[in-house]
């Protein structure tokens, strides 16, 4: 393994956020099975106290592996120097057989962290616990996404060696050899690949303006935004990179997150997953309007959801256009 | 809308704030515990990180291929032979002989790199030496150095002159010599080097030079320049990795401290805390008021604590860890380290310290936010 500081601190961080997500499940548990806001008995008053205290550390946790996520990759890319062969976070993921595994459940966290949240949020502003034990029961599933992502993530670390030959990016995303899912991306012809993304993106904005106008839809905003990230995602690694590199072959999508291209990368992915995770919540959010005490509060979180989601998107098409506009690779001849 | 969130979480600062300081000594001395430990990482952090920034500029004009004779297993001078050989290979575009080599000075206790440099070496007689050198030695141009050759003669050198300065790093305990003193000082028979370095035209090319070269001489053990940046990088990281692990005790302790002290309310808080609430506060809003007490203190020793490192390691050259990080010498250079901040090495500074604060402060936290009001204003 690698006595690398930073990762010390994800190791940490995981470790932290498993035993506090394992500690608090008895609670759960109990919450599920006893929970009756009717009681004045002692037990039911001291669950309300302790709900607290379960969401405040559970927020916790839960930004963090947010911060984490970023993290993980962002350390993935600068450890590349140890490694030979490796020149971006590809080559350090594919060292190890749980590279990417690691930065998928790394993934996987980060969204059901966020929409957790959403659901906590939306919790709190109705005055009679309304969605206590969907959210309680929510967290019955996350938490053992987040301990194999914390035991994933460890198996990784561990199977690091420094100067291993490793295969990069030129050769992984190369559009054929072998068939990783980011092969399969790469090798989308670029007008499907920007056609569907602008269909993805039409459909969002149609669909969120809908659901600020008239109020209903959310869910299919919700929808239309997680098609949007994986679009947008395949977008990126088939022709928006290539736009950005101005090489015909090159697909990776850790590179746009270097320097050298200015970090780019940041600007499209903070505002994709941002805007999915706003999207997603706003269709969560929006849902829990049958309980009477969300019944004014649910839709006025939701639309604000909606909103910045949306805002968001345009964002991320606005970035991924101008990359396109800017770039001296022609990819589609104008017809004579 | 977003205006009245905005005063809101302005006002509940502004309250956080004079809650903070109405009871000043008790936070003033968490703050120095805590910047103390943000100090002390950062430290090692800044240290370690700008040692490798200094590795990497120094190896940035050696050259790309080192190759070296082995003999069982052990370095061995390599014959000149071995020089065609290697400028044969197509893709090389230089290959030259070294001579270098180490040479323990009794009258300063100190170890010299002796070298003779491939343009303008000094004339035979004389020494160019390195300001760690003139140190030990007290020696000014014009003195005169005398040293115990291989077979136990005296060999005299005039010095020259001194090496300037800025390169400290490098050149603080070199010693140059010319071609003749070098083999008359060690027995080097002619048609022999220390080593033969190779420079390749196109640098996507060097592996494969290597694997040519090693294929035509055999005997020999081949040194990129890439492999010895990157083994500095784990050297380093290692050493750094090292030391946060035996300091994640001071950080399991700070963990220990803050807890206390969060957990130590007295009874003037309780009662503050009993009366916001029975004024209207939520139990939400007293957790928001005591996190935002924590984040102002989190934020301030972490900025005190990463200036004070910062000017420890770049200021004062980080003498509490230098020997750790460093290794060790006689002739140690003394040189000051290019200021270098990294995000990356941030965003992990912040995680070592404000993140175990933080999960160390949400339980007294909440068991302050839970009291009822009636229990502490009777």
């Amino acid at each position: 393994m690698l006595f690398q500081p930073a990762i010390i601190a994800l190791i940490l961080a995981s470790a932290v956020s498993t035993l506090m997500l394992a500690s608090s499940l008895p609670f759960v548990v109990r919450v599920l099975r006893r929970w009756d806001m009717a009681s004045g008995a002692e037990t039911q008053l001291e669950m309300e106290r302790r709900t607290y205290l379960v969401a405040t550390l559970l927020k916790l946790v839960l930004v963090a592996q947010g911060a984490a996520l970023v993290l993980f990759v962002f350390n993935a890319d600068r450890m590349a120097s140890l490694f030979t062969g490796a020149m971006c976070a590809v080559g350090t993921l594919k060292v190890d057989r749980w590279g990417f595994p690691a930065l998928y459940l790394h993934m996987a966290v980060f969204f059901l962290s966020a929409f957790w949240l959403v659901l906590n949020h939306v919790d709190n502003l109705g005055w009679d616990y309304p969605l206590i034990r969907l959210k309680y029961a929510a967290l019955l599933g996350l938490a053992p996404v987040v301990a194999v992502a914390g035991g994933v993530q460890l198996a990784y670390f561990l199977g690091l060696r420094a100067d291993v030959i490793t295969s990069c990016c030129s050769t992984l995303f190369s559009g054929n050899g072998i068939t990783v899912t980011s092969n399969a991306l790469a090798a989308m012809p670029h007008g499907v690949a920007l056609g569907l993304l602008a269909a993805g993106l039409a459909a969002v904005a149609a669909s969120g303006a809908h659901f600020l106008l008239r109020g209903s839809g959310g869910v299919v905003h919700a929808l239309a935004s997680a098609a949007v990230l994986g679009i947008g995602l395949a977008a990126v690694v088939s022709t928006i990179s290539v736009y950005v590199y101005e090489l015909p072959h090159h697909h990776c999508p850790f590179c746009l997150l270097k320097r050298e291209y200015g970090h780019v990368g940041y600007a499209l992915y903070l505002p994709l997953f941002l805007g999915t995770v706003c999207g997603v919540g706003g269709g969560i959010a929006a849902r829990t309007r049958r309980h009477p005490s969300l019944a004014l509060a649910a839709p006025r979180a939701a639309r604000r959801l909606v909103g910045v989601s949306l805002a968001c998107f345009a964002a991320f098409g606005v970035v991924a256009l101008w990359l396109v506009l800017r770039s001296h690779l022609i990819l589609f001849e104008a017809a004579p | 809308m977003t205006a009245g969130w905005i005063s809101r979480q302005r006002h509940l600062l502004d309250f956080a704030l004079s809650s903070l300081g109405r009871r000043r000594g008790k936070n003033l001395g968490l703050l120095a515990v805590y910047t103390l430990v943000v100090f002390v990482l950062a430290s090692v952090m800044l240290f370690s990180h700008a040692i490798r920034h200094e590795a990497r500029l120094v190896l940035k004009d050696s050259p790309e291929v080192v190759v070296q004779k082995l003999v069982a297993g052990r370095h061995d001078l390599i014959p000149a032979g071995h020089l065609e050989a290697i400028r044969g290979v197509r893709g090389v575009r230089a290959a030259e002989g070294r001579l270098w080599g180490y040479l323990f000075d009794p009258a300063a206790a100190a170890n010299y790199t002796l070298m003779v440099p491939r343009d303008q070496p000094p004339a035979p007689g004389t020494a160019l030496i390195g300001s760690g050198v003139a140190a030990v030695r007290d020696a000014a141009p014009g003195d005169t150095l005398s040293f115990r050759a291989h077979d136990g003669q005296l060999v005299q050198f005039t010095v020259a002159g001194t090496l300037e300065r800025d390169s400290a790093l490098v050149s603080a305990d070199l010693f140059l010599v010319s071609e003749a003193d070098f083999r008359r000082l060690f027995g080097v028979p002619e048609g022999r080097f220390t080593d033969i370095v190779a420079s390749v035209r196109n640098p996507r090319e060097i592996r494969t030079v290597a694997e040519k070269i090693d294929a035509a001489l055999p005997d020999t053990r081949i040194i990129l320049r890439d492999e010895i940046l990157r083994t500095y990088d784990s050297v380093f990281d290692w050493r750094e990795g090292m030391l946060l692990v035996l300091l994640s005790g001071a950080i399991l302790a700070f963990g220990i401290f803050a807890w206390e002290k969060a957990s130590g309310l007295s009874a003037e808080e309780r009662r503050e805390i009993g009366i916001l609430k029975a004024v209207g506060w939520e139990t939400s809003d007293v957790i928001r008021l005591k996190t935002l007490e924590g984040m102002v203190i989190s934020l301030t020793a972490f900025l005190a604590g990463y200036v004070l490192g910062y000017l420890h390691v770049f200021h004062f050259g980080a003498p509490l860890f230098e020997p750790v990080l460093k290794g060790w010498a006689v002739l140690y250079p003394d040189f000051r380290l290019t200021p270098f901040v990294d995000e990356l090495q941030v965003a992990t500074l912040f995680f070592f310290t404000v993140f175990p604060y933080t999960v160390a402060t949400v339980v007294p936290i909440w068991r302050a936010a839970t009291v009822d009001p009636d229990q502490v204003m009777r």
